[in-house]
């Protein structure tokens, strides 16, 4: 489904990433983990499209595409997911116009005729029922006023919603309580499906104690320095993130 | 990150939708401006002494007047005398009954902007006294109106079925001495609409009126009069859309609001001239005088605009809060693209007793475009606990456009109270990108932001108009991020 291959970018004159090779298959979850400043949160932006960053050498295919040549929004409707480490809050757009949009042009994409719109409410609700959502955030402005936890759950439920392809999750566990924690993980297991492609991009273990990745891959210095299974995850939490620095150095 | 989203600049690019000609033969009189002139006018339209004599008056105190430049527009001199004063479509000789007798052709440019009249008659409920250039030429829902007593039609009527009541308002509001642009049509207005609400009557449905200037080089001036008698209401619009011209054409309204006692007026505008092109030519020069008077105790009048159109708009609804515990509002949206400028605002006069006023203004600048708001809150030494409160907000689309506010604030009791906020921000990257992700394109994702910036003023709009409001602000937003 997504094959990276040797992918450098660079921000304002930095080296950021240095070489990511990286292949995701439909079913798959991988883990994407490494300390501060790895370059995870770079990966996740490049892959949505965010400008900014220079990209010096590389390829992307996506579903057979040339991913870097599509612009953010064509990504989107082609199935890529970003869920927001920091979801900006947008005043006086309204969190259900929002989505519903959302949903209606990827549907137009796909050849779908628009939503009907009590068919879109009762999806809606089902979903935020499941996330613990209360069903006033609906009809507030989008992620305003909403605590970090609540934003957290908006991104899950608008992935939900969407139903991606391929779903990216920057550090979506970070600032969670261990309730959020569960309640976000249990979201993101609901997307898990044969058809269907997850990266999670975390710092820590924890939110893999929930969902079980298939694959993890630890990123130092923007390039990947190991890949493994599961238990890789586990080793780390052991051993710290110093551990594998010190072993790509030698 | 990088100064260029491409996407942006092919929207940048994009033309005026509803910049199209209609071909109908013009009654109009050769340019220039004087006596004559005007007296041609005034017999054209068969109008009584007392209305000549106010245009001449008009007339010769216009000349003593020079051209204002305190606003923060520039454009090239006007040559006033190279201006058509006059013009009617044809058809108007015999004027029609119905829309059957409607030139079709009239009706297929109403059609092409999206607001056919039919359709609108069984629809919207929307009674149109549709001005094509300057003479109204199809007036709906006029019986039903009649059973109320309300009366709406043509500014020209109004002089040959009501003169006392035009001779007892007209100007009582916005004097012909008024101002350089006022005065100016007060001598040489050609049509617009009179609105009379009888007393304690509720106007069963949204007054409207569509703006159209077609002939080449033709001024547009137009002359608005409602008088909302005690204890009635009324909700009008106003919309407007102008076709392509390469020549600029002036414009020159003048609206007079006159609530008594208990009386509401609800004036709303959706603006949407020919803003000239990328370049800045052509365009429309719009220099309009609107202003209301809370003549009566509890009466209320509030101005919501959008505009979005003019490659000059220099516009100031006020409200004059006489009355005792009268209520005075300015709910508005300016955007200014590519060479657009706006200077626009309003003036709140407080005069009576427990009087309040709300101003809320939302400036969004694109492209080049500079967008000034200028607004003067007044209290008297006769307004006592008068209060005020005003947000202006400016949303800047690119690093080459402009957002300037000039409040002005005269206090003369010591218990009102005044309150100001503004805040000038860009449009986010990261809201941009957040939706882009979201899926939405461009276009979009700027116009759901600038919409959601806007929602304050939007929602004050009737809900047919809100919708084309939206709509225009998606369609005008040539220019975004730089």
């Amino acid at each position: 489904m997504l094959n990276v291959k040797n992918l450098h970018v660079k921000v304002e004159d930095k080296n950021i990433l240095n070489g990511i090779d990286l292949q995701v298959n439909a079913g798959e979850v991988h883990a994407i983990m490494g300390p501060n400043g790895s370059g995870k949160s770079t990966l996740s932006n490049v892959l949505a499209g965010r400008d900014g960053y220079e990209i010096t050498d590389g390829k992307v295919t996506y579903l057979a595409q040339d991913l870097l040549n599509m612009a953010p929004d064509e990504r989107a409707r082609a199935g890529i997911f970003l869920a927001f480490q920091y979801p900006v809050e947008i005043p006086g757009v309204n969190n259900m116009y929002m989505l519903k949009a959302a949903v209606n042009a990827r549907r137009k994409q796909q050849g779908l005729p628009e939503v009907d719109a009590m068919d879109f409410l009762a999806m809606v609700k089902n979903r935020m029922r499941e996330l613990k959502m209360d069903e006033k955030y609906l009809s507030r402005d989008v992620n305003s006023g909403f605590s970090g936890g609540e934003k957290k759950r908006n991104e899950i439920l608008q992935m939900l919603m969407l139903e991606p392809q391929l779903a990216i999750l920057d550090e979506t566990d970070s600032g969670l309580d261990i309730d959020a924690l569960k309640v976000v993980a249990e979201g993101i297991n609901a997307l898990r499906s044969p058809e269907r492609a997850i990266i999670m991009v975390t710092h820590y273990q924890r939110l893999l104690d929930y969902v079980k990745p298939d694959f993890v891959h630890v990123l130092s210095e923007g390039r990947i320095v190991r890949s493994g299974t599961a238990e890789l995850a586990l080793e780390l939490e052991k051993l710290g993130y110093s551990w594998i620095a010190e072993e790509a150095a030698e | 990150m990088s100064q260029n989203n491409p996407s942006l600049d092919a929207l940048l690019a994009r033309d005026y939708e509803h910049g199209f000609v209609t071909d109908i033969e013009s009654d109009r009189l050769p340019n220039g401006l004087n006596e004559d002139i005007i007296r041609a006018i005034s017999a054209k339209k068969n109008e009584p002494e007392f209305l000549l004599q106010w245009r001449l008056k008009a007339f010769h105190h216009w000349l003593t007047m020079t051209e204002p430049h305190w606003s923060h527009i520039y454009y090239p001199p006007i040559d006033y005398q190279a201006v058509s004063y006059y013009s009617a479509p044809k058809s108007k000789a015999d004027a029609p009954k119905s829309l059957d007798e409607v030139d079709p052709e009239l009706l297929a440019t109403y059609a092409k902007l999206g607001i056919p009249l039919k359709e609108q008659e069984m629809l919207a409920g929307v009674a149109v006294d549709a001005v094509f250039d300057s003479v109204s030429v199809a007036t709906t829902f006029k019986s039903k109106l009649a059973e109320k007593g309300i009366i709406f039609c043509s500014f020209s009527e109004a002089v040959h079925e009501y003169p006392e009541l035009i001779e007892q308002y007209l100007g009582s509001v916005v004097p012909y001495t008024d101002n350089f642009y006022a005065s100016l049509n007060s001598a040489v207005f050609s049509d617009g609409s009179f609105v009379y609400i009888p007393k304690g009557v509720r106007c069963p449905m949204e007054l409207s009126t569509y703006f159209r200037i077609n002939a080449a080089s033709t001024g547009q001036f137009e002359r608005t009069l409602i008088i909302a008698d005690e204890g009635s209401y009324v909700s009008y619009l106003e919309g407007c859309t102008a076709p392509k011209r390469d020549e600029n054409q002036l414009h020159a309204a003048v609206v007079e609001l006159i609530a008594l006692e208990k009386a509401t007026i609800k004036y709303s505008t959706v603006q949407n001239w020919y803003p000239g092109d990328k370049d800045g030519k052509g365009g429309i020069y719009n220099f309009v005088t609107k202003r209301g008077d809370c003549r009566g105790s509890n009466s209320k009048i509030s101005w919501t605009q959008v505009e979005t159109g003019s490659a000059i708009t220099w516009k100031y609804p006020s409200v004059v809060l006489r009355g005792d515990n009268s209520i005075g509002e300015f709910y508005s949206v300016a955007l200014t693209n590519n060479r657009q400028q706006a200077d626009t605002g309003t003036k709140m006069i407080h005069l009576g007793k427990n009087t309040r006023s709300t101003i809320i203004s939302k400036g969004i600048s694109a492209g080049y475009g500079q967008n000034t708001y200028r607004g003067l809150v007044k209290i008297a030494k006769s307004a006592v606990n008068a209060r005020n409160y005003t947000q202006c907000d400016s949303l800047l689309m690119s690093d080459k456009c402009g957002a300037h506010t000039f409040p002005y604030i005269e206090v003369k009791n010591p218990t009102a109270k005044v309150e100001h906020e503004a805040s000038t921000s860009k449009i986010s990257e990261d809201q941009l990108f957040y939706l882009l992700q979201r899926g939405l394109t461009t276009e979009d994702a700027v116009s759901m932001i600038v919409n959601g910036f806007c929602k304050q003023v939007i929602r004050e709009l009737p809900m047919e108009f809100a919708v084309e409001a939206q709509k225009l602000l998606g369609i005008s937003l040539e220019g975004a991020v730089g």
